[in-house]
């Protein structure tokens, strides 16, 4: 619980100081574009790097189990333009079924 | 004829259906965070004072793989790091005060963000605010209900839930690819993290993966290469 309460502090700080960056302290001047070009790319790298372990993690090890069946389908509903929540429902609904009989 | 300005409401009407999809995102927020033993207030104290989709589902799926909070902060942390800069895209449009550059600021997410630009780097802050306050209101209104419906599930693998991040983070990642340097951050990103998972705690994979972000510096004109 108390790990959860110091999560939602420091996320919620952290997160309204970045938004506030260009608003607030800026005031209106560029940022480097550099920065700018890294920064765009930090998305990508991290959901990609949530992808891969949400899929294939199981702890410290890499397993293939009925996740990967899920995943599979939300990636095909995602290619053929599903909306997020059907994916979500897709992938999980999947999932259970693959572990209901016995994956 | 010049178009007439956008006002609030445009912003409210232009987002309506974005709006439905939040409040289902909210609810799998809700949901997932429950089931990643977050508690009941907590998700919903994170939806309102983060209003960040992909940093919270981050948070969560890090705490429910027990990773430590020093992981969890700096992976959702990196994650809106996107928002320095599209901060900065907008700051010259908001007039107010501190106060109500603070909010408008809190409010500028992808979606808002999306709908206020006008064409030529202009953004409506009138738009910008409508848009927000309705997508908020899903946002916070989605966790609610997750997490009153988190109470009834029981064992969320039995419902294939711990699937639902994945599948998500993809939903997510997928439009980001529009360019080379994105595609190839993405698949360093993703080795990284596989890499280290059997080598470091929890949590510890995601931000080293962060590394992907440095096929930045070797394609300096990457972001506009297809």
């Amino acid at each position: 619980m108390t790990t959860a309460w110091t999560v939602v502090v420091l996320v919620g700080l952290g997160t309204a100081a970045i938004k506030s960056l260009g608003p607030v302290l800026l005031g209106g001047r560029p940022l480097p574009r550099r920065i700018g070009a890294l920064v765009a790319l930090l998305a990508p790298a991290l959901l990609a790097a949530l992808v891969a372990i949400n899929t294939f993690a199981d702890g410290r090890s890499l397993t293939v189990d009925a996740r990967v069946l899920g995943v599979g389908v939300a990636a095909l509903a995602i290619w053929r333009r599903a909306p997020v929540l059907l994916v979500i429902v897709l992938a999980a609904g999947t999932t259970a079924l693959a572990r209901a009989l016995g994956a | 004829m010049p178009a007439p300005e956008r006002s609030h409401r445009d912003g409210v009407r232009e987002v309506a259906p974005l709006a439905i999809a939040v409040l289902g995102f909210g609810a799998s927020f809700g949901v997932l965070a429950r089931a990643a033993g977050m508690g009941a207030i907590s998700p919903i104290v994170m939806s309102a004072t983060t209003f960040a989709g992909s940093a919270q589902f981050a948070a969560a799926s890090i705490l429910g793989a027990g990773g430590g909070v020093a992981s969890a902060v700096t992976a959702a942390l990196l994650l809106n790091a996107r928002y320095g800069p599209i901060g900065v895209s907008v700051a010259p449009y908001l007039h107010g005060g501190l106060w109500s550059r603070f909010i408008h600021a809190q409010l500028t997410v992808d979606e808002t963000w999306a709908v206020a630009a006008e064409g030529e780097g202009r953004f409506n802050p009138k738009v910008l605010l409508g848009a927000g306050l309705t997508l908020y209101a899903a946002w916070v209104g989605g966790t609610v209900l997750g997490v009153a419906f988190g109470d009834l599930i029981g064992d969320p693998a039995t419902w294939g839930l711990d699937a639902a991040f994945p599948a998500l983070f993809l939903a997510l990642l997928v439009p980001q690819l529009t360019t080379r340097a994105a595609r190839l951050a993405a698949l360093i990103g993703a080795a990284i993290a596989l890499a280290l998972t059997p080598f470091t705690p929890a949590g510890v994979p995601i931000i080293a993966a962060s590394a992907g972000c440095l096929v930045g510096l070797t394609k300096a004109h990457g972001e506009t290469t297809p």
